[in-house]
């Protein structure tokens, strides 16, 4: 089974701050954004929150609606784009045997049933007994299924019928970016004809603010893009949501289905996050992929996250390639697991309109070239995750 | 290959072999001391006491008695059996060197959260006149972890990665109760990919904590029968009443059939075919149909080539609920046909109960003890047979019996249904 076929990217479904589908944001970014944050709700942190949306859309039951926490509503919706994007939305011969990889962190927790246990455990003497008993009568059944990772899958397999595989990757960015590496290595092999690919994020709520600034990961106070935070710089998190249609060529011209472009390669790699490992893991997977970029018509999407020193090592790194750079996450900020996903989905908008959106801070360098036909995707995560993918124009 | 034919399955694909199992359950450690059990049909339920269980409905479990230590978090605890169980593994398949495990890990842990232990915790260091808030924990959650170490959700991946030396990005993966049996198929994959030639397959899972208890507990899926513990897990009988709660892992080492016989490794199994199916019914509960279960076997059976009557026994997923013994039954009779009550059954889950995440890992694992020794373990507390269920659950009394090819069933909430062909090694 050495056999490689290609693999396009047929549908794309995006929900950023700055808009509900891929050329909403696409506009924005073009636009030059602003940057839609919000520095007070859960202040001194910063979260880039949604727009409002119309659940209604995608989610048609509010039976259904009602039995998922706001990251699988994030989910859902952008599955439902992107499966209407591709053209596979409500066609059960092909969602029947629709693949599908979703990258998750840990759910949500009720925080005001939380809160409500810890006020109470220190006015008591036996907290072990009362931490029983109000778990036994505050926790909400519902909301254990919005907290295994796996029920976004579940809840996009019950809401669109996508019902041909269902795999939950976990791990923070490596889980974002080996859900892509993965769901394209079963497509070039044959092992798949048609793969959902995504995630979603909701950042907008303290037990994950609690559960990331355990590691220092957060932007506290002043906005800056995430090139120039400084040093003691940070992530501002994002509500996101992103999902990828991905096809084998035959199956999609079979069908007759419009690609938005080629996904050529996807490298993901391990390191020890020691000095200078960042630079040198992204160096190996550039050389890996280098044969195959036209430098004359390239340039790289960043998905640095604001993070130091992970977004200073990615810049050095990245001034090595040598091609104009553009980073997402000033705009629409940084949301784990979601992020590969939805810059390559940003990335797929570039190639079709054929322009960069305009530079955001020091490490945004180069402008877009005459004719741009490949984009370089990269991920840095927050501890592990240093990742790559060419994605092309279809000529 | 030394000019050699490479072997290759029916549709020339490599071959996936087993050359390393290793086990943790609550019944012990290691595949010697688990398999003497499970074949003697003892239980290793037990009334639980790690922590108070006042105020609960279910007080017992499967707890990994013998690896934890005091304090340890659902992390640590599930690496430490990870581990325990990698390490077994490798060493019986004497593949790679020490701490160079030469293919990828794919892992199946239980999804982490911040513990309550550690939240009351930073509650009292944000040390507040008012009652403390989320913001306030999140204040003072840097110092926690200066002290307590960081939070991160993928940190058994990373560090067994660490351990093995594995190659490449760790995958950790989750697909609820169907989880182990999702790490073994990705692994499965990547070596027909030809991406490697071998893959660390583990599943983990150490989470008995009050919370995680109290969620099963609310959906109404675990067994309330408290006394005594050990006759709780009663799998396909008429008194079933949930599934008890329990920890353990298990690691195969799955290798590329050519590469292990070049190195003259020992062949502990083949792993002949996989298959998945979603189910777009509910949330928790099986379409009332039985299609996507049915589906899953004829995937699994068609993966591997083989017919139904191809089957000498099955491993049941078994929780002892009355929705999947129900349902299992169902998609059993479907798929096997007249055959369905005369080919042998049983669930360990009656023995370790139910592993959650590493559930298919361990389970596929003792599939594979069960082909090598050709003994099938019995469905312990089997006094009250379901009329309604025709099976042979191989009732509390193991069996000798000729079992050349398996499969073992993984089912889990959000649709989940993974099935596996396990076969002993070819001519």
């Amino acid at each position: 089974m050495t056999q490689r076929r290609e693999v396009w990217i047929t549908g794309v479904g995006l929900l950023t701050c700055l808009g509900e589908g891929l050329e909403t944001t696409w506009d924005k970014l073009e636009r030059g954004g602003p940057p839609a944050y919000d520095a007070k709700s859960f202040a001194p942190y910063i979260v880039h929150p949604l727009p409002p949306i119309s659940f209604d859309r995608q989610i048609v039951k509010k039976s259904d609606q009602r039995q998922m926490e706001p990251w699988q509503r994030f989910g859902v919706y952008a599955a439902g784009l992107a499966l209407a994007d591709a053209g596979v939305a409500g066609k059960p011969d092909l969602l029947d045997r629709t693949d599908m990889i979703v990258a998750a962190g840990g759910g949500e927790r009720d925080v005001e049933a939380d809160t409500a246990i810890l006020a109470g455990a220190r006015r008591v003497a036996n907290p072990s007994a009362f931490l029983n008993e109000r778990l036994m009568s505050d926790l909400r059944p519902t909301l254990f299924l919005a907290q295994l990772p796996n029920l976004l899958a579940g809840n996009i397999s019950i809401v669109h019928g996508v019902v041909g595989s269902s795999r939950t990757l976990l791990g923070e960015e490596a889980a974002g970016v080996d859900a892509v590496r993965v769901a394209h290595a079963r497509i070039a092999a044959g092992q798949s004809e048609l793969t959902l690919v995504g995630g979603a994020y909701n950042a907008a709520r303290w037990d994950i603010l609690l559960a990331l600034e355990q590691d220092g990961l957060l932007l506290k106070d002043h906005f800056a893009p995430v090139w120039d935070r400084g040093p003691h710089g940070g992530i501002a998190l994002a509500n996101m949501a992103a999902f990828l249609v991905l096809e084998s060529r035959d199956h999609a011209e079979m069908r007759g289905a419009k690609a938005r472009a080629r996904l050529a390669t996807v490298r993901s790699e391990r390191n020890r996050r020691q000095p200078g490992d960042i630079e040198a893991t992204l160096r190996n997977e550039w050389e890996a992929i280098a044969p195959g970029v036209k430098r004359e018509h390239a340039a790289v999407i960043s998905g640095a996250s604001g993070l130091e020193p992970a977004t200073s090592a990615e810049q050095r790194a990245l001034a090595q390639f040598g091609l104009p750079v553009r980073n997402t996450g000033t705009y629409i900020g940084h949301a784990i697991e979601t992020q590969f996903e939805a810059n390559l989905g940003i990335a797929c908008a570039a190639i079709e309109h054929g322009k960069l959106f305009p530079p955001s801070g020091t490490g945004d360098t180069g402008d877009a070239p005459a004719e741009l036909s490949q984009i370089v995707v990269t991920s840095v995560g927050n501890w592990r995750g240093e990742g790559l993918a060419l994605i092309e124009r279809i000529d | 290959m030394n000019g050699a034919i490479a072997k290759r399955d029916k549709t020339g694909r490599p071959v996936v072999a087993v050359t390393g199992i290793g086990v943790v359950t609550s019944l012990g450690v290691g595949k010697s001391d688990n398999w003497a059990k499970l074949t003697a049909g003892v239980s290793g339920i037990k009334r639980i006491a790690r922590f108070p269980t006042e105020g609960l409905r279910t007080t017992i479990a499967g707890a990994a008695a013998e690896v934890y230590r005091e304090h340890m978090s659902p992390a640590e605890l599930s690496e430490r059996m990870a581990r325990m169980a990698g390490e077994e593994a490798i060493a019986q398949s004497g593949i790679g060197s020490r701490g160079r495990f030469p293919g990828p890990l794919c892992l199946a842990p239980p999804p982490l959260e911040v513990e309550w232990a550690d939240r009351l915790k930073m509650a009292d260091m944000a040390a507040t006149n008012a009652d403390p808030k989320y913001p306030d924990l999140v204040r003072v959650a840097r110092e926690f972890a200066a002290i307590h170490g960081p939070f991160k959700y993928d940190i058994i991946g990373d560090s067994l990665a660490e351990h093995f030396g594995t190659v490449g990005s760790p995958i950790s993966l989750n697909t609820a109760c169907a989880s182990g049996a999702t790490a073994i198929q990705l692994g499965v994959e990547a070596i027909r990919r030809g991406e490697c030639e071998a893959v660390l397959a583990v599943g983990a899972d150490g989470s008995l904590t009050p919370e995680s208890l109290v969620r099963f507990s609310l959906l109404s899926a675990l067994s309330t029968q408290n006394d005594p513990p050990e006759r709780a897990s009663k799998p396909f009988s008429k008194n079933r009443d949930g599934f008890v709660l329990a920890e353990g892992a298990a690691a195969l080492v799955l290798e590329d059939l050519d590469h292990a016989r070049a190195r003259g490794a020992r062949i502990l199994g083949i792993v002949e075919g996989c298959g998945e199916k979603s189910d777009s019914f509910h949330r928790t509960r099986s379409s009332p149909d039985g299609k996507p279960i049915i589906a899953c076997m004829r995937n699994a059976l068609a993966d591997a080539g083989v017919e139904p009557d191809d089957i000498d026994y099955i491993n049941a997923h078994g929780t002892s609920t009355p929705e999947n013994d129900k349902m299992e039954h169902l998609g059993v009779a479907a798929v096997f046909g007249d055959r369905a009550s005369g080919i042998p059954i049983s669930s360990n889950k009656s023995m370790i109960g139910h592993c959650l995440t590493a559930a298919g890992a361990v389970e596929a694992a003792f599939t594979l003890l069960t082909l090598e020794h050709e003994r099938i373990p019995p469905t312990i507390n089997h006094a009250v047979p379901d009329p309604t269920i025709a099976l042979d659950v191989v009732p509390n009394v193991a069996r000798d019996a000729k079992v050349r090819r398996a499969i073992s069933n993984s089912f889990g909430f959000g649709g989940q249904n993974v099935c596996l062909v396990m076969a002993r090694e070819p001519a």
